[in-house]
């Protein structure tokens, strides 16, 4: 079936299968920075934003983002670039694969939530896994970035 | 110095947290067949009948191999320098099937619709054999898992395959019986660390193809290239020479990718198909047909005087390897070597252990290697005998911690070169406030609050057998390129060598390009494991600087037509003492890469060390436990670090928070289950539960350095090390809180108030 | 894998039935977060996305809560932060993540009656009603008692009261399934005790409920009714924990549960 959606300010047509999903559908066309981790849908790292609301690209079908607005990290480059300097002067990349997942929840909290207390913080972001930092260094990079204590 | 010491952004930092196409399937053609494996319904059964040519016959499927396809040639995936200790006991496809997951048949088609398709259609007959599941039952168990005539291994290392023994080692110094007859307190018990999964959040994944001169090529998101390539020729049966292993960005290996996964099967079916292939590994494959950490039983015995001074110390130790033997002996050995070290007032030592075969899922390498589940069981042994004794846990390890210049009655003389443990005791107890908290406080509401500690070690490399080659050219403009097959995953250690490099170089970092992890470019290196890198690669790249600094000035001298004794470095060019006149880099470069001086500026090294220094942790938890329920909280994580020096602070912080995050799920949450038919129970983050960040409390890192005199510029190694100390400081913490000594991993809210029942 | 042959986007939920109905394997779609993780072999998914059911609202003196609102829908809704304690935003906030729960619907929640809900112990103890396309609308603990029968679920109904209401889940990780979760809820003298994840269905405590009477029960009164909760419900065993310790973390956390209620402010 053909859709037709918005993907980071731009139209595109495209031809899915029914039971495809978005994560595929957008590595397909290009958008490698969407990764999957898990097949549970609980992972985080699939995460982009449809219509402005952090969605897990791996659990919805593509057909379901027909007339909708999809954002990829590759859409939010100023965004992106000005957090991601602050995460990594952390080091808190690390392996870097959870990141732009990560980014895409982070910079969605940031729209959703004014001055989020680091409880607040954690609570929007436990759907972001990672296994190589320990969440210590992801947190500090936000509270710069979010200009927090 | 200008660049080590300083937490410099990784350099490669922005590209992947951008999402940047620099992994394994980013870069894999568009066009690659995709691999599916069937995989063993049953613990241990024999294939009767195998039918593939309804399968074949389905249009887009490339290929569907089976047992009778493959070479007859025994290797492992272990990934280890050659002759590797681990067992040669598989097959790319074997008739017998050793645990649910074990590989039936590869099928390659065009898409992955039709590899399902295919799998579907592939008939198998087995005959179920008897699995042997419980590794406490293994030796002696009346199914043998490897009864083949043509396992093999390169020296001895105590297999009886007839006895589901895999590997043995043993290790006395002194008469322990003796020495416990001696001592005025004996404490003694038995532990159980579970089998961890590593969880890295790229799963395994390899990509070939034959290059223009028909050479294999793999890119695989592996930590060990230069062995996967080893691997792979012997498995295949073909020259190293036809194979090239080149490892893009990774996403995380803690140890799990120093095994070879998946490299194999796309590997056979482009020899076999002359065309690209990829395979992915999905999150089940990767859970329940790859590796995890050993599962082991230690029964630890410590004598001591009334005074505490250690003087025995007993530790015998089963190990369950699953159903082939990757790095079984090695992490079997470790377990003793990482841990005995920590005490070295000892008159007696014996550490006695094996590894058996069961029908599950192999073990394998994961950070920490053997030290991890050693800590937990000498640790918390130490806490029990502390308490008998009557003595703080700190005091009686600061009464019996190695000193540098000390020796170790199994250490074979090698004096310890560094240490800051002690003041990393003392800096951990000030930070988690220790006179005031230890042992509990109650808070109100049947809640408790508690603390507890351990100490451990790691090595930096392996003494005598790890080695790292460096390459460092002046390039005709006046750049650098360094040339290493250490390999990033992600760890930071491209940025930690060029680090390192620029300061050794006294050159900005921006002039040096580094090039790592091909097997065909990049000098040997066995890969990130082991806590190699910055030890024993960091200390090549100083070596190879120096001999390029040497020839630059030689040759910068020469062009100045004056004596290499007149010549210094002046940034970045070759300058007379006299300051009279000068040669740029650049200019230099130029005149040797072109005409005059014919002779391109290489500086090359290959490092290995006789010692193997021990970077220390004291951990330090503090946890809340609620007496009506058994749930644990983890309020405080305090771990004080010697790393020796710290190259890259925020690199290292940054490694430390995640080791002990990683040290926490293993203590409270994660566990590889089975169900009584050997399925593994566990295979989705739905059951799996690895922490969230809800589910870490607070980890606070402090580093005390210490200078190591082998290691480059004083530094030791940090990766592995920082996993251990928390399974045994939280169940300190939880027995201080409610009296409940958990030796069972993880320490689940149940235990607790089972035992809370008791 | 998951896989489906075809998928369709209903304008009418008659239409939507219509389908539902002709293939005893098609499917309607929630969030496709469950969906994906089974094996299922769907001929025909149906997509209630188009039938504007996307909401919460209040009407009738209810609160209604359409099929296709998702459960972050619930948990920042504000007229369900205002009523019943919030408690309905405190029974999903702790589902995986973001995310995830602004994929998931209330509606497959619901009509899954998955044994670990959280969200359907939390609605047991309101005045919830689910109303089917078919079968019409009917109390909640009717719909759970029923067997599983081919019907959308179009939405909840809950009656909007001051009842005052408390849940507690017990997860072994913060993300994980509950081991057991528990709401307990009190309108004037009137107590509901719903118990979850025993690991089956939630179910009310309907006599320990009873015992319960009065704005401030006696201690003497919570213990008691503590104890016939474990007695009238059933507890069994899976790999998060056995029938034994389901039992004791019952007894804590219904009495946990009713100090809670009585330490609302009732409005």
């Amino acid at each position: 079936m053909q859709i037709e959606l918005t993907v980071n300010d731009k139209v595109v047509l495209w031809e899915v299968g029914n039971d495809e999903f978005l994560a595929d559908t957008l590595r397909s066309h290009g958008y490698l920075s969407v990764k999957k981790a898990c097949e549970t849908s609980c992972c985080g790292l699939c995460t982009i934003w449809i219509d402005g609301k952090s969605m897990l690209s791996c659990s919805i079908l593509s057909l379901r983002a027909h007339g909708k607005k999809v954002t990829t990290i590759e859409g939010l480059p100023k965004e992106a670039e000005e957090f991601a300097q602050i995460l990594s002067a952390e080091g808190a990349e690390q392996c870097g694969f959870c990141s732009p997942g990560f980014i895409m929840s982070v910079l969605a909290m940031k729209n959703e939530l004014v001055n989020p207390t680091e409880e607040e913080i954690i609570h929007y972001l436990t759907g972001n896994l990672c296994r190589c930092t320990g969440y210590m260094g992801q947190l500090r990079a936000i509270k710069t970035y979010l200009g927090v204590a | 110095m200008k660049n080590v010491g300083h937490s410099i952004r990784k350099i490669d930092g922005m590209a992947v947290a951008t999402g940047k196409p620099v992994y394994t399937e980013d870069l894999a053609m568009p066009n690659a067949l995709v691999i599916k494996i069937l995989r063993s319904p049953h613990a241990y059964a024999k294939i009767t009948s195998i039918d593939v040519s309804r399968a074949e016959s389905i249009e887009g499927v490339e290929c569907v191999l089976t047992y009778r396809d493959v070479p007859n040639q025994r290797f492992t995936l272990a990934g280890q320098s050659y002759p590797e200790p681990s067992p040669y006991d598989r097959l790319i496809l074997d008739q017998v099937l050793r645990y649910v997951g074990d590989e039936v048949a590869i099928i390659a088609a065009v898409d992955e619709k039709t590899a399902h398709r295919a799998m579907k259609n592939i008939k198998v007959e087995y005959e179920v054999l008897d699995p042997v599941l419980d590794f406490e039952e293994a030796i002696g168990h009346p199914s043998v898992v490897h009864p083949e005539e043509d396992l093999s291994v390169n020296f001895d290392i105590g297999l009886q395959k007839e006895m589901n023994i895999t590997s043995a080692s043993h290790e006395e110094v002194g008469d322990v019986e003796e020495e416990f007859k001696r001592c005025a307190v004996i404490v003694e018990d038995v532990y159980y660390p579970q089998a961890q999964a590593h969880t890295m959040m790229e799963t395994y994944r390899s990509f070939t193809y034959l290059d223009h001169a028909g050479r294999l090529v793999v890119l695989s998101s592996t930590q060990v290239p230069f062995h996967i390539r080893r691997q792979l020729a012997r498995a295949l049966k073909i020259p190293a020479s036809k194979i090239r292993v080149i490892k893009p960005r990774i996403g995380g290996g803690f140890g799990g990718k120093q095994t070879g996964a998946g490299d194999i099967f796309a590997a056979i079916v482009t020899i076999k198909t002359g065309k690209p292939a990829l395979i992915i590994y999905d999150r089940k494959e990767t859970f329940s047909a790859t590796t995890s950490r050993h599962a082991m039983r230690l029964k630890v015995k410590l004598g001591a005087d009334s005074d505490g001074i250690i003087r025995a110390i007993d530790m015998e130790v089963l190990s369950d390897t699953g159903a082939y033997g990757e790095h079984a002996p090695t992490v079997l050995s470790c377990v003793g070597h990482y841990t005995l070290p920590l005490y070295n007032k000892t008159r007696a030592v014996r550490f006695d252990g094996k590894a058996v075969y069961t029908n599950k899922m192999p073990a394998g390498a994961f950070r920490g290697y053997g030290a991890t589940q050693g800590t937990f069981a000498l640790e918390s042994t130490v806490n029990k005998l502390a308490e008998q004794l009557n003595m703080d846990p700190t005091e009686i390890r600061l009464k019996n911690i190695s000193k540098v210049g000390e020796t170790f009655l199994t250490g074979q003389g090698v004096a310890l070169g560094s240490t800051s443990l002690d003041r990393c005791i003392a800096k951990g107890k000030e930070l988690i406030s220790w006179e005031e908290k230890f042992p509990r406080q109650e808070i109100g509401d049947n809640k408790v609050r508690a603390v507890g500690m351990a100490i451990t070690m790691q090595g930096s490399g392996i003494a005598n057998i790890g080695t790292a080659s460096v390459e460092i050219r002046l390039n005709d403009d006046g750049n650098f390129t360094l040339l290493t097959g250490a390999t990033d995953m992600g760890t930071g250690c491209d940025t930690i060598l060029t680090q390192i490099a620029a300061d050794a170089l006294e050159v900005p970092m921006e002039m040096i390009i580094i090039n790592a992890g091909d097997t065909d470019t990049s000098p040997y290196d066995p890969g990130s494991y082991a806590s190699s890198t910055t030890y024993l690669a960091g200390s090549a790249v100083i070596k190879a600087a120096e001999e390029l600094r040497g020839k630059i000035l030689e040759q910068g001298a020469l062009f100045l037509g004056v004596s290499v004794e007149d010549v210094e470095f002046d940034g970045l060019a070759v300058r007379t003492l006299r300051g009279d006149k000068d040669i740029s880099f650049a200019k230099l470069a130029e005149l040797t890469v072109l005409g005059n001086g014919k002779l391109q500026l290489v500086g090359y090294a290959t490092h290995g060390s006789e010692v193997s220094p021990p970077p220390y942790v004291a951990g330090f938890a503090e946890v809340e436990v609620d007496q009506e329920t058994g749930k644990v909280d983890l309020i405080d994580y305090v771990a004080v670090i010697d790393c020796g020096t710290v190259i890259n602070p925020a690199l290292a912080r940054i490694q430390a928070e995640g080791g002990i995050a990683q040290g926490i799920g293993m203590a409270l949450y994660e566990q590889v289950r089975y169900d009584e038919i050997g399925r593994m129970a566990t295979n989705s983050f739905m059951q799996y539960k690895i922490p969230t960040r809800k589910d870490v409390g607070k980890i606070r890192i402090a580093f005390e350095e210490s200078f190591e005199p082998t290691g480059p510029f004083g530094a030791k190694s940090i990766g592995e090390v920082v996993a251990n100390t928390p399974p045994p400081a939280i169940a300190h913490a939880i027995y201080n809180a409610v009296g409940v000594r958990e030796n069972h991993l993880p320490i689940t809210p149940e235990k607790v108030f089972l035992g809370m029942l008791k | 894998m998951f896989t489906m042959l075809n998928l369709v986007q209903p304008k009418e939920l008659e239409e939507a039935y219509q389908i539902f109905s002709e293939k005893r394997n098609n499917t309607i779609l929630g969030g496709c977060a469950f969906l994906k993780m089974g094996r299922k072999r769907i001929t025909t998914g149906i997509d209630l996305s188009n039938l504007n059911l996307n909401y919460i609202q209040e009407r009738d003196g209810f609160i209604e809560i359409g099929a296709m609102a998702s459960l972050r829908d619930i948990e920042i809704n504000p007229l369900l932060k205002d009523n019943y304690n919030g408690v309905l935003a405190k029974s999903v906030r702790d589902i995986i993540g973001v995310q995830f729960r602004n994929g998931v619907t209330v509606g497959a929640s619901v009509y899954s009656k998955y044994g670990f809900s959280d969200l359907i112990t939390a609605l047991l103890s309101l005045d919830t009603e689910v109303e089917l396309f078919k079968a019409g609308r009917m109390p909640l603990e009717e719909f759970l008692a029923q067997p599983k029968e081919k019907d959308i679920l179009v939405r909840l109904w809950i009656r909007k009261t001051s009842r005052q209401a408390v849940y507690l889940s017990f997860r072994n990780s913060a993300t994980d399934y509950s081991v057991l979760n528990v709401a307990v809820s009190k309108l004037n003298e009137q107590w509901k005790i719903a118990v979850g994840a025993r690991p089956s269905i939630a179910a009310l405590a309907v006599s320990a409920s009873e015992m319960l009477v009065g704005e401030m029960p006696s201690s003497e009164r919570i213990e008691m009714a503590v104890q016939k909760v474990t007695e009238e419900l059933s507890f069994g065993t899976n790999t998060r924990g056995t029938s034994v310790y389901r039992k004791a973390l019952c007894k804590a956390l219904v009495r946990r549960g009713i100090l809670e209620v009585m330490a609302c402010k009732s409005n």
